[in-house]
């Protein structure tokens, strides 16, 4: 009853206030502890819990959390392994794989998207068979999608396989299994999986352009491709923003598709931070490094999504 | 532009050009149809070929004598780590475990998108913030302090075991999926709700609220009728997330009975003992991607909505 009926209340007497029994009060704080539990359990388990990896990332806890702050050893262990290129460590491999991933995964993702979208968008026949071909990868586990690439990209079986089979017998294809090129298997299997929602956001988009502005552009002599170049895509600004979101938070948390893609790529060359964390925390026994990466993945999301949801929530005070 | 073809155009051979241009367009789309389908398509063919025909033929050829048998050895023989009974036990553990989550955290998210839209209060945005940015968060900023809690949870069940005779699931993994994947998903679903409601015409609960009707009453006989297409769409968000994870599903479950479908399927496909039978991987990848896929094709307009909503706030 609290914000929406005041104007009614404020018709009643003053003095009827004191006799508020228990129970309206009750009906009154009835929202609020309607929403309480969740409010309860994200504070707890989604803060509480940062927090206590924060924590952890500062003691030195191995095999089993220990709880005696010994100080920062483990970001300066993270810090030293960032240069450490010959050979490179896990970390150094982490985080160079990241950059490569997430910059070709959000670009190709976004170009590929855009293109697929203005193709579709000429008034095609069949879109409507199109659109869900394009779309569906989106809604198969990464670990489906690691296993049919794992077999399309493996030389013996698959493309090379097939191509040398066709009579194209100097192809070469070997990158799921080389370590320095294993990296980019993922980015095409990502691409794959991501690339048609991300044409599905830009479709939305071209659809809610006032036709009015790309009649008048025209008959002022605009050329196709000056017109998407100069007043279509800036107008598609917000929608290259959320994708951009959606990509960069969906980069960084993949992990799934490195292990069932790769199994980690030879020697861990595929690894990714979440796979180092991974590894390390429950594999490796260094709890502490672990964690601290994990802090490290998280501060990289609070960069990007923060500012983001700053803006999306105070634009509309309400 | 194809809308709008200005008279100079046409009048210039612009048909000519036109029709070259529709063929490109065409041409691409339809490379571009068989690049998102080809990983399915092998997969598909390869789960109904003999493994002799796999290593003799060709990946892209149809099966000549199309077999059911990977599809039955996947469901109830192949082996997952030590245990040969199939992944049919796995796939059920999904099951168990998607079913109770989608569920507590769509209504969750209905009741408190419902408080955060028609009964707000002071500090409802930043309530409604913290829940938002933790559906953002790298869950593996969480993952350990998770599982010593899961961890401690189990041993109190063992306990309450022993001296009492029931643990009241307790320490089980597919209850400790079902609460984690509800803790995690709340965000979610309470941004879906949020956002629909926001929509709803507040008139109407307040005229419900004039005329006395509770709390409850205005949730239960006014928004709840309204809010079926923001039910589907999260309903279907919630079970492919669910159904897909497997960060979750291999820190909490990754060994033993209760193991999801995605940790079974990855055991299969990357044992090393023995032959590999590549069309029993396929067909089991094949079943693990059904469920979803299937939701996919039955609804697919609110699977694209659902995930809007999670891209698009606001």
């Amino acid at each position: 009853m609290s914000t929406v009926a005041t104007s009614q209340i404020k018709l009643t007497p003053e003095h009827a206030r004191p006799r508020a029994s228990v129970r309206s009060r009750l009906q009154d704080a009835l929202p609020k502890i309607v929403l309480a539990p969740s409010f309860a359990i994200t504070i707890v388990f989604v803060y509480g819990f940062i927090l206590w990896t924060i924590y952890l990332s500062f003691t030195n806890s191995k095999t089993f959390p220990s709880y005696v702050i010994t100080g920062s050893r483990a970001y300066q262990r993270l810090w030293g392994w960032t240069f450490d290129t010959d050979p490179p460590s896990s970390w150094y491999t982490s985080i160079t794989n990241m950059g490569i991933f997430g910059f070709l995964y959000i670009l190709i993702c976004l170009a590929l998207g855009l293109f697929l979208a203005i193709l579709l968008d000429q008034k095609i026949r069949g879109e409507g068979m199109l659109r869900p071909i394009y779309l569906y990868p989106m809604a198969l586990s990464f670990i489906v999608t690691g296993v049919a690439w794992k077999w399309f990209l493996d030389p013996g079986l698959g493309l090379e396989q097939t191509l040398h089979q066709w009579g194209w017998t100097s192809f070469h294809f070997d990158w799921i299994k080389n370590k320095d090129f294993v990296i980019y298997t993922v980015v095409i299997a990502g691409v794959w999986q991501a690339s048609g929602f991300i044409m599905a956001m830009f479709l939305a988009g071209l659809r809610g352009i006032d036709g009015e502005i790309m009649k008048a552009a025209q008959i002022d002599g605009a050329t196709t491709f000056q017109l998407y170049r100069r007043i279509v895509i800036p107008l598609l600004r917000p929608i290259f923003l959320s994708a951009f979101i959606v990509l960069a938070h969906l980069a960084i948390k993949s992990y799934d598709l490195v292990v069932a893609l790769t199994s980690g790529g030879p020697g861990g060359s595929a690894w990714l931070p979440s796979n180092f964390m991974y590894e390390y925390t429950f594999k490796r026994n260094e709890m502490a490094v672990g964690s601290a990466s994990a802090v490290i993945m998280l501060m990289t999301i609070v960069a990007i999504i923060v500012p983001y949801l700053y803006s999306e929530l105070r634009e509309k005070p309400r | 532009m194809s809308a709008v073809t200005t008279p100079a155009r046409q009048a210039s051979g612009g048909v000519n050009v036109k029709t070259v241009n529709r063929i490109v367009i065409y041409g691409l789309l339809a490379l571009f149809a068989v690049f998102y389908l080809m990983p399915l398509f092998v997969m598909l063919v390869t789960s109904f070929k003999t493994m002799d025909e796999i290593q003799n033929g060709n990946m892209l050829a149809l099966p000549r004598a199309p077999t059911f048998d990977p599809w039955l050895k996947a469901w109830g023989e192949t082996c997952v780590g030590l245990t040969c009974a199939g992944i049919k036990g796995y796939f059920w553990n999904s099951i168990k475990m998607v079913v109770p989550a989608v569920l507590i955290s769509t209504m969750l998210g209905a009741l408190n998108g419902y408080v955060l839209t028609k009964w707000r209060f002071r500090g409802a945005t930043l309530v409604f913030g913290l829940m938002l940015f933790a559906c953002f968060i790298p869950f593996q900023s969480v993952l350990l302090p998770m599982a010593t809690i899961l961890g401690s949870v189990g041993r109190f069940g063992v306990t309450l075991q022993n001296s009492i005779g029931t643990s009241f699931g307790l320490g089980n993994s597919t209850v400790n999926l079902v609460f984690v994947h509800v803790v995690y998903g709340i965000g979610f679903t309470t941004l879906f709700f949020r956002n629909y409601y926001e929509a709803f015409p507040t008139e109407l609960v307040k005229a419900a609220q004039v005329d006395g009707a509770s709390f409850f009453q205005i949730f239960r006989r006014i928004m709840l009728p309204n809010s079926m297409p923001i039910f589907v769409v999260t309903v279907i968000y919630q079970f492919t997330n669910i159904w897909n994870d497997f960060l979750f599903a291999s820190a909490y479950a990754g060994t033993g009975d209760a193991m999801p479908m995605t940790v079974a399927l990855n055991n299969v496909v990357n044992t090393s003992t023995g032959v590999v039978e590549y069309n029993v991987n396929m067909a089991a990848a094949m079943i693990a991607a059904l469920p979803t896929l299937l939701v996919y094709v039955l609804a697919g307009r609110y699977f694209v909505r659902g995930l809007m909503a999670g891209a698009v706030k606001g």
